[in-house]
This record gives C-alpha cells, sequence and structure tokens, in this order.
C-alpha cells in the first residue's frame, strides 16, 4: 500500500510538472487561485476528523475548524477564480 | 453507507482526481481556462460527496464548519477588489496550510486518545506496519501546513500594507532562523521516532508552534516586489501540506490534487526567479535592496526633466506608437481604467497602442493582467517584454505607469547593481520615455532608477490616475 502511495506520488508530481509547463503569463493568476483552490482537497482529511466519532470532543472541535479552514480556502478559491477569467472573457470580441 | 476501500468510493476519488488533472490542463489556455476552473470545481464537489459517503459520518459540526467557512469564502470572494487580489490569494491559500495542519493535528490527538492498535485499525486494512511513518507524516504535515498559514498571513499583511512591505531585518537573524529551522526538525524528529512516548505530544506541539514561527520568520525578511516569488511558493506549499495528509490518512485523492498544486506552484516559482535573474535562495535569503541603495549609485545622477500634463499630451497627440508600462503604482491608485480610457482616446487619434506587462510587475503572477482584463483592455494588446524589446527603438512614447524595477536600466548597465541580469522593459530606448511617478523616491527594492535621468526620459509627477486623467481630459477637450 505505502508503495503505491509513493507511486502515485512521484507519478503526479511529473504530471503537474508537465500539466503546467507552457502557461501564457496573462494566465498566472488565475492558475495560482485556481490550483490554490484544489489544495483546499485537505477538506477530506478534515471531513473525517469532524464527522468521525474516533478522538472525542477535540478531534471533533479540530475538525470542525479545519472544515472551515478548507471551506474558506475552496470556496473562495473557485469563485475568485471564475470572477478573475470572468473578466478575460468580456472583451468587445467576446471570448476567445 | 461504506468503508473507505469500498470500491464507489475509490472510483469518486478517481474521478475526483481525473477532473482536477482536465481542469489543471483547461487553465492552462484563455479560451477553456473558466471552464476548466469549474471542472476542477466539480472534482472537489466529488471527493467531498465521496468522503461523506463514509460510514459511520455525522453532519451536525460538519454543516456548522462548512457553512461558516463556505459563508466567508464567498463573501471574501465576491467583495475583494481586484487591485486586492494578491492578499486575497494569499489568505485564501493560508487557510489551506492552516486546514492541514489541523488535520494533522486531529489523527495525532485520535491516535493518542485510542491507541496505536486502534488507530493502526481505522486507518484500515493497507495501513502502515510501523508507527513511525504515520508519525513522520503528521509532523510533515503540521509542519509545512504551519509555515503555509503564518506565512501567508504575513504575506497577506505585507501585500495589505498593515504592516511594512520592506523587508525587515534584524542583527543575527541568520542565526535566529537556523536554530528555529533546527528545534522544528528536532521536535518532527522526535515525533518521528517516539510517537508514543509520553513526551511526543508536547513534541508535536513544539512542531506546531515552532513551525508557526518560521513561517513568520522566513517571510519578514523579503519585500514587496519579491512577493510574486513568495505567494506562488506558499502556493506550492500547501500542495505539499496536502499530499502529506494523503499520506497520514491513506488516501490517494489528496495525494494525487495535492502534487499537482505542489508541482505547478513550483513551476510558477520557478517562473518568477527567473524574470528577475535570482535564484530562490538569492530571494528568500537575501533581504533584497534593504543594505545596498547608496553610494555610488546615487553619483551617477543627471537631471530629471519634469513635464507638464500640457506638454505631455503634446508629445502623446503627435505619436504613432505607444506602449504602457503599468507597475504595482498603477494598481496602488486604481488607475487601470482611465489607463483603458487614455489608451482609447490614443488609438482613436491613430497610434498603435500596446501595453507591456513583465513577468513580475505588481504583487503576484499576473497582477497586471488582471487588472488591465478588468479595465476590458482586449488582451490582444497585453504584450510580453519579448514582444516588445526588439523594436523598442521604434516606438514613440512608452509611458511607465508606477512601475520602477521592471524598467530599470541599471539591470542591463551596471554590474554593481542589485538588479544586474534581470530581463526588463527597456522603455529607456524608446524616443521617448514618459514615467508618472508620485515623487523621486526609490522604488520598493530601494535601487536607485537611472531611467529618471536619461535625455529623452521626462517625468511627470503626481498620482498616477489624476495624471492620466488629466491627459484624457486634454485629449477630450480637442
Amino acid at each position: 500500500m505505502l508503495g503505491l502511495l509513493f507511486f502515485v506520488f512521484v507519478l503526479a508530481v511529473f504530471l503537474g510538472l508537465e500539466l503546467i509547463s507552457k502557461v501564457p503569463s496573462q494566465l498566472h493568476t488565475p492558475l495560482m487561485s485556481g490550483s490554490n483552490a484544489i489544495s483546499g482537497i485537505t477538506i477530506v482529511g478534515a471531513l473525517v476528523a469532524a464527522g468521525q466519532p474516533q478522538g472525542g470532543v477535540i478531534v471533533t472541535v479540530l475538525g470542525t475548524i479545519a472544515v472551515a479552514a478548507a471551506m474558506i480556502n475552496v470556496v473562495g478559491g473557485y469563485l475568485v477564480t471564475d470572477r478573475m477569467l470572468g473578466m478575460f472573457r468580456h472583451k468587445d470580441g467576446g471570448a476567445k | 453507507m461504506f468503508a473507505p476501500d469500498h470500491p464507489l468510493i475509490t472510483t469518486l476519488y478517481i474521478v475526483a482526481s481525473a477532473l482536477f488533472i482536465v481542469g489543471l490542463k483547461m487553465l492552462n489556455r484563455a479560451a477553456t481556462a473558466r471552464r476548466g476552473n469549474l471542472i476542477s470545481g466539480v472534482g472537489m464537489l466529488t471527493a467531498i460527496v465521496a468522503t461523506c459517503l463514509l460510514a459511520g459520518m455525522k453532519f451536525h459540526w460538519i454543516l456548522l464548519g462548512a457553512v461558516v467557512g463556505s459563508a466567508i469564502g464567498a463573501v471574501a470572494a465576491s467583495a475583494v477588489k481586484m487591485t486586492a487580489m494578491p492578499e486575497m490569494v494569499g489568505l485564501f491559500n493560508g487557510f489551506g496550510g492552516l486546514a492541514s495542519m489541523l488535520v494533522a493535528w486531529a489523527e495525532f490527538h485520535k491516535w493518542r486518545a485510542e491507541g496505536w492498535a486502534a488507530y493502526h485499525q481505522l486507518l484500515g486494512p493497507g495501513a502502515p506496519d510501523s508507527p513511525r511513518f504515520t508519525a513522520a507524516a503528521i509532523a510533515f504535515t503540521a509542519l509545512v501546513g504551519a509555515v503555509t498559514f503564518s506565512g501567508s498571513v504575513v504575506a497577506f499583511l505585507k501585500l495589505a500594507e498593515w504592516i511594512t512591505g520592506r523587508p525587515i531585518l534584524f542583527r543575527g537573524q541568520r542565526l535566529v532562523n537556523g536554530l528555529i529551522v533546527l528545534t522544528v526538525l528536532a521536535a518532527a524528529g522526535l515525533v518521528t521516532v517516539r510517537p508514543e512516548a509520553p513526551w511526543a505530544y508536547g513534541a508535536f506541539a513544539v512542531v506546531m508552534v515552532v513551525g508557526l514561527l518560521l513561517g513568520v520568520t522566513s517571510v519578514i525578511p523579503i519585500g514587496g516586489a519579491d512577493m510574486p516569488v513568495v505567494i506562488s511558493l506558499l502556493n506550492s506549499y500547501s500542495g505539499v501540506a496536502a499530499a502529506a495528509a494523503g499520506f497520514i490518512i491513506l488516501n490517494n485523492g489528496l495525494i494525487v490534487a495535492g502534487s499537482l498544486v505542489g508541482a505547478s506552484g513550483l513551476i510558477l516559482t520557478n517562473i518568477m526567479c527567473k524574470a528577475m535573474n535570482r535564484s530562490l535562495g538569492n530571494v528568500l535569503f537575501s533581504g533584497f535592496g534593504a543594505t545596498e541603495s547608496s553610494g555610488e549609485a546615487a553619483a551617477a545622477q543627471g537631471e530629471v526633466k519634469p513635464i507638464s500634463v500640457e506638454d505631455a499630451y503634446y508629445i502623446l497627440e503627435a505619436a504613432r506608437s505607444v506602449v504602457f508600462v503599468p507597475g504595482y503604482g498603477m494598481a496602488v491608485a486604481q488607475a487601470q481604467h482611465v489607463v483603458r480610457e487614455l489608451g482609447q482616446l490614443l488609438e482613436k487619434n491613430g497610434a498603435e497602442v500596446k501595453y507591456c506587462i513583465h513577468p513580475v510587475a505588481g504583487r503576484m503572477p499576473g497582477h497586471m493582467n488582471v487588472l488591465l482584463a478588468e479595465a476590458n483592455v482586449p488582451y490582444e494588446q497585453l504584450v510580453e517584454p519579448g514582444d516588445v524589446n526588439p523594436t523598442i527603438e521604434n516606438v514613440d512614447v512608452a509611458i511607465v505607469i508606477g512601475a520602477n524595477d521592471v524598467v530599470n536600466p541599471a539591470a542591463r548597465e551596471d554590474p554593481k547593481s542589485p538588479l544586474w541580469g534581470m530581463p526588463i522593459i527597456n522603455v529607456d530606448q524608446a524616443r521617448t520615455c514618459i514615467v508618472l511617478k508620485r515623487s523621486m523616491r526609490p522604488g520598493f527594492a530601494g535601487v536607485e532608477n537611472p531611467l529618471f535621468f536619461k535625455p529623452n526620459t521626462r517625468m511627470l509627477f503626481g498620482d498616477a490616475k489624476a495624471s492620466v486623467s488629466a491627459l484624457v481630459a486634454e485629449f477630450k477637450a480637442e
């Protein structure tokens, strides 16, 4: 299992490096805030901590705060990226 | 409801990962970027749904956290001004780091409360036999998450100018930072080696507290002009923290998404460093510009030639080609809309108008592009230094609006300058260069700019927005 996790990890890093290598500079900000929203994936761990009974009240409290923090990251990140990209679209020639 | 290794749950996480990959890929091109962001958002929703389908989930606390977090995120995202985007992106990123740190803490607490045997059971069938692997993952996640959080908060404070944007330096700073790093590594090592010792919880607390301190001390010595590097690096960190959290709870979805973010953040960081001709180490550790502004640079000066709005108008009125070079000053003055208006008037007057944007202009990657897009400048007119520099001699007027270091010819001419070797926009080689500037103070990096003393440079002093508005008024008066 651990070997598989590292395998996935290394492949994902290389995939990430390949995916992003040639970004036009006008998209730097949206790319950054869009990928920033993806880092909110840690919400998965937060949900488990807040929703599962093990560990008692402290884990629940930590999990709940983590859910809130991750949701700020996720919702804020996606919305702000969408707002920016929306501005890139409505040019006089329309979307391009 | 389903066990964590149920095929449905696994499938949903795989779908989420694929959606993230497709979404990121689409963010690479202007035409598909918005849809890409949406697709990546659907991926996030898929991952959240998969997690909520796990057996034994109780939702009242989750709902509380999710409602509060979503509300804050939504309000902040829709209220933020485009000029304040760098600090907002930085802050959102910090919350991702905080969440990862808290997840690591919750997992460690669970482990300590239930004991290794029960916790090992909880981790599921593929759990590592040695507690040390999980302990190392917990300590690493907490550390990176803590650095991301406090580092992002400091970056936010600097960018919002709640604290000074200049490098904050003190004697023995490197020694202090070195001690902090050693302490945090030692504590993380102790947690890894003896996770079940009675004092291990204390060591874990040290990892978190000193990790938070490390985030602060590593960002305060970095000046405002280097913020694009810091913001993209912190972005990378938040991905690394999420991927590390995936190694705690053994979740491939977290590992894939976190690694993608970590890798893309690194690439952006690299692009930013290249645009300044500096290494990452130099950006992070040098306290750039805090010490080197004075002495011989000041000696190599000539006469500054101010220009009135009226005279600037006559120059522009006769110009056939005009290049705007915006910088952070345009963001501060919120001048993007009047700049666009001036650009339109110049075009109507028969001039060819371009906006040349340096990759590190402003306070985050692509900052100026966002502002000019907000002002409806068609992105065909937004060009990069490489497009303008080869033919800059044929440009009648280059208008520099609140940019400084990215047009500093010392980068080309003065091997002693801290900017030496940085690729700049060669506005000093245009026929005329008009610099809009509040006063003669040096730029954010604190480096003197010989551009202001060149024979073909004219200084239009005053607030950028007021100056551009006055020029617009002159054109309209015609």
